[in-house]
């Protein structure tokens, strides 16, 4: 087997600006007010992924899951660090794909498979399965600013995953889609898993990533703090174990007592 | 009270119950979850893909290369950027000949009739139309490019691909429209009685490359400043309206080189624009030809006309070359600053 992801001592430094205008920033700097402030989002981060490996990747909302994403896609490069892949890349981050409201879904169609690496026939070759999959019917010529969230989803991953990528990047946007639209997507990622893609697969439901992944990465304030291939030898349950995502209801009162008390 | 009263004081104390209170958020929403996506087990055997290709960086720093490289994408984001701007527009295409027309007509009367500037000019009208058309190219590409990053962030955000495709749209958008400027132009030319010579044409060829390559190095530049501050659009539409007064346009060229002596600095702050440049050899190509009685016109071009035009267009690649690398430098920022 070959490599498919290599990801070297990465780490992603974001700069979050507190104060846009001048006089905003004036006013900061007589009080003393720090003007930006770093955060580190992704922290020293190595793994390697096989062709054909089926990741999981968890961890808490602002653990790093999406910038991680972003970067092995390539909307970001590292500050430090390396990271290389191997073929082609497609995947929907951050819920959603890169559509341009303006422009109807067909030509978004055709503007996201070019940017995908699919050539004009290619596209024309596969339209219309992505629409038989996508299932919106008429709402194909009208503007994707009109659309519900549920049919950006659905056009967005049928595109991503009928381009034939070779890594296939899916995080968390399933989430809105109805159940038998969820279904139909889940059976085919495992059927594009069979096929030898190397997927990463982001979500928090276990029972799922269960069944599609073969490994389980958990990402901590940016940190790679678990990785089943090192610890259990590629348990997926030692991940969701590991997130303790599978307690008991043991602390869920003295959760509601807490937040209680806060209020 | 509140919970600070139970644990003890302190930035880090703070800071770990709050992590402990998302992680068991999470916990909940998970549990909740766990059932919310639909399990579907794999059946069949795993098949091995053969990759036949190297193990790259997902984000290669082609530059303007790659861009050229990718025609098929580039086309679809020229095409984008056109339907974009007609978008909701009962006039659409149009209004991009209204808006000069009435610009020219306006020049013409107020500079022609008014001010009287057109009696020295044989040919004035074209004389103004020809400087009109550079500075439309390079003022639509600059101000297009400047934009262009921001009004594609949906895109930038999402998807990978060689940012200066946009500022490079911008560039082929302003020549689609300037085209048919340029065959009307031709057009008046031509029942003028034009006599093309290879002197002509030789300075029409420099000309272009000068406005292309400066339009495309400032717009490449301002559309990465203006990622980071909004102020840069503004700021390039102001300039853009002086640029209609600091070319030799409206006003011949005879009356700036008079007072080349008298304000040697200004003079030569005036001709080194990229623009007056370029506004000057395609002068040199489209309404020079026309004039039968050139002894008695003056100076009307620089005598250095030609070596100034040579360092200009060298000048204006190194330009380009230094925006790209700006460009490169800051692109990783775009994605959070957007």
């Amino acid at each position: 087997m070959s490599v498919s992801i290599q990801v070297e001592n990465v780490s992603k430094q974001f700069t979050l600006q507190y104060h846009r205008t001048l006089k905003q920033m004036a006013v900061a700097s007589i009080r003393r007010l720090a003007l930006s402030e770093q955060f580190l989002a992704v922290n020293d981060v190595s793994f390697t992924v096989e062709q054909g490996e089926s990741v999981g990747l968890m961890g808490l909302n602002g653990s790093g899951k999406s910038t991680l994403l972003k970067l092995i896609n390539g909307v970001m490069r590292p500050d430090e660090g390396s990271i290389r892949t191997r073929g082609r890349i497609a995947g929907l981050i951050a819920t959603g794909a890169g559509f341009h409201p303006q422009l109807t879904g067909r030509e978004n169609l055709f503007l996201n498979g070019a940017i995908l690496g699919m050539s004009e026939a290619e596209t024309k070759r596969k339209f219309d399965a992505i629409v038989d999959f996508a299932d919106i019917g008429k709402f194909m010529d009208t503007p994707v600013s009109h659309y519900s969230s549920g049919m950006y989803a659905r056009l967005g991953f049928s595109i991503a995953i009928h381009v034939d990528a070779d890594i296939f990047l899916a995080d968390e946007v399933l989430a809105v889609g109805d159940r038998p639209f969820k279904k139909k997507c889940m059976a085919k990622m495992q059927e594009i898993r069979q096929q030898g893609t190397t997927i990463f697969y982001v979500s928090h439901a276990t029972a799922s990533v269960r069944a599609m992944c073969d490994r389980v990465l958990v990402l901590e304030s940016g940190r790679l703090n678990y990785d089943s291939k090192v610890v259990d030898a590629g348990s997926v349950e030692g991940g969701i174990h590991y997130l303790q995502y599978d307690d008991a209801d043991k602390d869920d009162e003295d959760t509601d007592e807490e937040l209680g008390a806060d209020i | 009270m509140t919970a600070a009263d139970k644990a003890p004081a302190g930035e880090s104390a703070a800071e770990a119950r709050r992590r402990k209170n998302a992680a068991r958020k999470a916990r909940r929403m998970a549990r909740n979850q766990a059932e919310a996506m639909p399990v579907v087990e794999a059946d069949g055997p795993r098949q091995e893909r053969v990759v036949d290709a190297e193990l790259v960086a997902p984000a290669p720093r082609g530059g303007l290369i790659e861009v050229f490289q990718q025609p098929y994408l580039l086309k679809l984001i020229v095409s984008r950027q056109l339907a974009q701007m007609y978008a909701a527009s009962l006039l659409g295409l149009a209004w991009s000949y209204v808006q000069p027309a009435m610009r020219f007509g306006v020049y013409y009367f107020v500079m022609g009739f008014i001010l009287s500037l057109h009696k020295g000019t044989p040919y004035f009208a074209l004389h103004l139309f020809t400087g009109m058309v550079a500075v439309h190219y390079f003022g639509e590409t600059w101000a297009g490019g400047t934009r262009s990053i921001w009004q594609n962030k949906a895109l930038v955000k999402k998807m990978r691909m060689p940012r200066e495709i946009f500022p490079v749209a911008s560039t082929v958008v302003a020549a689609y429209h300037t085209l048919p400027q340029i065959l009307v132009l031709v057009i008046f030319c031509l029942i003028c009685g034009w006599h093309l010579t290879w002197t002509a044409v030789a300075a029409g060829v420099l000309g272009v490359l000068i406005l292309v390559a400066f339009a495309m190095a400032m717009g490449l530049f301002f559309s990465a400043l203006n990622v980071f501050y909004r102020d840069f659009q503004n700021i390039v539409s102001t300039i853009m309206q002086f640029m209609h007064f600091l070319v030799p346009m409206m006003y011949p060229f005879t009356l700036v080189w008079a007072a080349h002596e008298t304000h040697p600095w200004l003079y030569n702050i005036y001709v080194a624009n990229p623009v007056t440049q370029g506004v000057l050899l395609l002068q040199r190509f489209f309404w020079y030809p026309l004039i039968e009685d050139t002894e008695g016109l003056g100076q009307h071009f620089p005598p250095d006309m030609w070596q100034r035009g040579l360092i200009t267009l060298a000048v204006c690649l190194v330009l380009l070359w230094l925006a790209q690398r700006f460009f490169s430098r800051v692109e990783n920022k775009f994605p959070e600053r957007l």
